[in-house]
């Protein structure tokens, strides 16, 4: 069987990554933005959402857009403004850089780090430095309000975020995303390889507490503090406009996707399908139309996990900052702790 | 004073700039915020000046009057049955339940009573107008504290208590439906009926709501010990409505007062509640809604035959004298002080309306709360703008 | 029964509620394409029975932002009877509603002695521009067609006399 990528010269590969790349960032935050912003949310408030604009206002996305873009771009006249304008670029930069460690297929991926998580996970809280000199560039009191509780959340929930995963580091006995995945599809439960083993099985604690962070990583509902519309306006966002604008909310959107896909990744087996339905012995030996099946597979976990994140934003308050830092300091990192421990005990111990 | 020597002398002055560095770092200049008149907490044109230390809130101060319209100026030149069409949009969520006092203190200063059917349907519609303007309350509650979902709830149930407004009196919020002497009209064909299902759908809203927002955890760890105000603190500000009985005060007008209204032939409870904190203050509302749809359900059973206008002169020209009437309004007590000359309209009427008063508290209650609790606490007293700034 | 944790019967209820709109559809109207009777009592736009105004004035002075415009003067018009005298009637040259100004309270009608003015349900009459708003008496009186009948009254009532 023939490589598929050997067949492609080297600037065909690179421009093969670049496209799908930012197909793997916009094509997620598009289909969130509609599926569950536009429509779940409508539903469960017993109306339709748009509907005017292309089939059951599937093309309302792009009809925003160009709203946007022809808004005036604003910026304050005591802001910064070389470190205002810069600040939405940095954040879905991050978000560009965290999708290139995830594999979606055998082949199908971007760079093949041995240190994956170690870089995704250390890449996520780039953004932190965009949404903080956002709010304090802006040179408004709301906005300030906004970038600091943002500082304060991201941080707090960086650290349970990577003790989550670190007992599926510790069970997979790799930081490489692509090990992980394979771990996952071509391990046994008690001998029964029918599934595969999913690490989310064992480390479900894990994957609860990883969501949780996740959640309040992308402050999505009930961690959404630094934008709470109802006390600081918009947060960090409250001066931006147009495109400038345009970028926070794809940005919003499109780490979502890629944090459902790390998720994903992580915990729910990846790209993959277990390897014994084909009786494939590892990596190698995995099929070429997978690379074609991987990223079809990847965008249903990520929909499912984006629409479990989406579900909880349309369905609850927000905390309180002092509640959310207690809630991340006194319960999730002691029990990620514990989790990091009873992991290593078990993997010694079996 | 004994001189220092000179190495003496430079320690200290070293130790006095370490402590000043010390102190810099430590000391927090505060930040003055300005919670609107433009705001989205402030359902209109409030504003609050917060003086904050970090996110905690040392002094804040509400400032009215943005949107001061002069009602009770604008009275002065108007004729009785103008008056009923501008008061209507004191509060104007629950515009019914304005027109009410003032009606019956013109009709207390022309010593006529409205017929039983009439008394009977400005009490349905009164409870109807309460029931418009809590339930949005609740529904609001949600979006204040980031949930988005229970505000489409309330308003998708709201609209059929609207359209039963707009139905029996043609208009849907500013119903100007009362007249001296009586209605201007009878309940249409078939009104009723429908009103025992719009009821029903609404106790259904109430459970919604209870399972999605108040049972809650995190809504419950956001207004559970916040903003608690005890009883005599309320009784020395002059709350009334359900942020007085949160606080444990037995006091409802609609059940203390006796007014030609219809709330002696029904039987309802008045809930309070012992704790007074913002907790306190949603649950009441909440179950005051409940109540208003067992009212409106008992009223409708029991509606008499008969006229629904006395006689009254074509003009109505009030005799000379004053009238005090309050009623317990969606929002709190709210009162009308007429004095009339004898003209075709009031010579002075003083408005007592609840949530100007509901909102002097803020300075007390608002005093070393964090940011966010602003806003709950400013949700859960519940004002109207309009009602604020007459 | 141990009791549900409020965080699921949150997600419970919103889930429900889409599936629900799935089902029976949402409880919104898509508006152009779609329209909400309103009720027969709405007081949607005031309309005018030309033949009925006397140019009374009643209406305009009751107003009460005085958003009613009328101009009148008085002729003569043939006798009813023949060999009768020329009687001398009102007659109407302008009647504006501004309706930028109208605040809808119904008064006007009310106190109309001669049944000229009605409540039409009808509601979509914007304009773009503010000063369009003010409708003359032609554009009332087109209105008058969409005047319903006066409901019947609920069981108990006594009819007015």
């Amino acid at each position: 069987m023939m490589n598929l990528a050997l067949e492609i010269p080297y600037w065909g590969q690179s421009l093969l990554r670049v496209l799908g790349g930012i197909g793997a960032v916009l094509l997620p935050a598009g289909t969130i933005v509609y599926l569950f912003l536009f429509k779940m949310m409508s539903f469960m408030q017993s109306r339709l959402g748009p509907m005017e604009a292309g089939p059951f206002g599937s093309m309302q996305l792009l009809a925003e857009v160009g709203k946007w873009l022809q808004k005036e771009d604003i910026i304050p006249e005591n802001a910064d403004a070389k470190i205002y304008k810069i600040a939405p670029i940095i954040v879905l930069v991050s978000t560009f850089l965290l999708v290139v460690v995830v594999p979606f297929g055998p082949d199908a991926v971007f760079t093949n780090f041995s240190a994956g998580v170690f870089y995704a996970l250390a890449i996520g809280s780039v953004s932190v430095i965009g949404i903080l000199v956002a709010g304090w560039s802006s040179a408004n009191k709301y906005s300030l309000l906004g970038g600091l509780r943002a500082a304060g959340q991201l941080i707090a929930y960086e650290l349970p975020m990577v003790l989550a995963v670190v007992g599926v580091v510790i069970q997979a006995g790799s930081m490489n995303l692509q090990d992980i995945v394979v771990a996952q599809n071509s391990g046994s439960i008690f001998g029964w390889d029918g599934v595969g083993f999913p690490f989310v099985l064992t480390q479900f604690v894990g994957f609860l507490i990883f969501m949780i962070a996740v959640q309040a990583e992308l402050t999505q509902v009930p961690f959404d503090m630094p934008i709470a519309e109802s006390e600081l306006v918009s947060g960090y966002m409250t001066e931006y406009s147009g495109f400038r604008f345009l970028i926070f909310f794809i940005g919003e959107f499109a780490t979502a996707g890629v944090f459902a896909f790390i998720a994903s990744v992580l915990f729910l087996g990846g790209w993959g399908i277990p390897f014994s339905w084909f009786g494939w012995e590892s990596l190698d030996a995995v099929d070429n139309w997978m690379n074609i099946v991987g990223p079809i597979i990847m965008l249903t976990k990520m929909l499912v996990l984006t629409g479990i994140i989406m579900w909880v934003r349309f369905s609850y308050p927000r905390f309180r900052e002092d509640q959310l830092q207690r809630f991340a300091w006194k319960v999730l990192i002691p029990l990620s702790l514990a989790n990091i421990a009873v992991t290593a005990i078990l993997k010694v111990a079996i | 004073m004994t001189m220092l020597s000179e190495r003496q002398q430079l320690s200290y002055i070293a130790a006095q700039a370490a402590d000043a560095r010390l102190n810099v770092e430590l000391e927090t200049e505060g930040m003055t915020l300005n919670i609107g008149p433009q705001h989205p907490a402030t359902h209109g044109t409030l504003r609050i000046i917060a003086r904050l230390d970090g996110e905690q809130v040392i002094w804040a101060e509400p400032s009215a009057g943005y949107m001061h319209r002069g009602y009770e100026k604008l009275t002065e030149v108007r004729t009785f049955p103008q008056v009923t069409a501008l008061i209507n949009r004191i509060d104007w969520l629950g515009s019914f339940a304005n027109e009410v006092p003032f009606i019956l203190a013109a009709e207390q200063l022309m010593e006529i009573e409205a017929p039983p059917r009439a008394q009977h349907i400005r009490t349905i519609l009164f409870e109807l107008s309460r029931i418009a303007n809590v339930s949005l309350f609740l529904g609001d509650l949600g979006v204040q504290m980031g949930a988005v979902t229970p505000v489409f709830m309330a308003f998708r149930d709201r609209e059929y208590v609207l359209n039963l407004i707009e139905g029996a009196t043609g208009g849907r919020f500013h119903p100007n439906f009362d007249r001296i002497g009586g209605l201007k009209d009878d309940l249409p064909k078939g009104w009723l009926d429908e009103t025992r299902q719009v009821m029903k759908k609404l106790r259904n809203f109430c459970d919604e709501i209870e399972d999605l927002l108040f049972g809650n955890e995190i809504f419950q760890s956001r207004t559970r010990g916040i903003g608690v105000i005890p009883a005599d603190v309320a009784r020395q500000y002059g709350l009334s409505g359900a942020n007085l009985r949160a606080s444990g005060v037995d006091w409802d007008l609609r059940r203390d007062q006796k007014l030609p209204l219809a709330y002696d032939k029904v039987d309802f409870r008045v809930w309070t509640h012992p704790d007074g904190d913002s907790w306190a203050r949603c649950w009441i509302r909440l179950q005051e809604v409940r109540e208003a749809t067992k009212i409106v359900d008992q009223l409708i059973e029991t509606l008499p035959p008969g006229p629904v206008m006395t006689k009254v002169p074509r003009i109505i020209k009030v005799p000379e004298g004053e009238a005090w009437v309050s009623t317990e309004n969606p929002l709190g007590e709210m009162g009308y002080y007429v004095v009339s000359k004898g003209g075709l309209g009031p010579f002075r009427v003083k408005i007592r309306s609840a949530s100007f008063n509901n909102i002097s508290i803020t300075p007390w209650v608002l005093k070393g709360v964090y940011v966010p609790d602003i806003i709950t606490i400013l949700a859960s007293l519940y004002f109207i703008l309009g009602d604020i700034d007459r | 029964m141990p009791k549900v944790p409020g965080l699921v019967k949150g997600l419970g209820v919103t889930m429900g509620t889409l599936f629900r709109t799935v089902k029976n559809g949402a409880d919104t109207i898509q508006y152009p394409h779609a329209k909400e009777a309103p009720p027969v009592r709405a007081r949607g736009v005031i309309a005018l029975r030309e033949d009925n105004c006397t140019a009374c004035m009643l209406c305009a002075r009751s107003c009460p932002d005085w958003c009613i415009y009328i101009e009148g003067h008085k002729q003569l018009a043939p006798p009813r009877r023949a060999g009768g005298k020329p009687r001398q009637v009102n007659h109407l040259d302008r009647f504006d509603i501004d309706y930028a100004l109208c605040m809808y309270c119904g008064i006007c009608v009310e106190v109309c002695p001669f049944d000229a003015l009605f409540w039409s349900p009808e509601y979509e009459y914007s304009e773009p521009r503010i000063a369009d708003l003010l409708h003359d008496k032609d554009k009332l009186g087109e209105w008058m067609e969409t005047v319903p009948e006066a409901p019947e009254l609920e069981a108990g009532a006594e009819k007015k006399k």
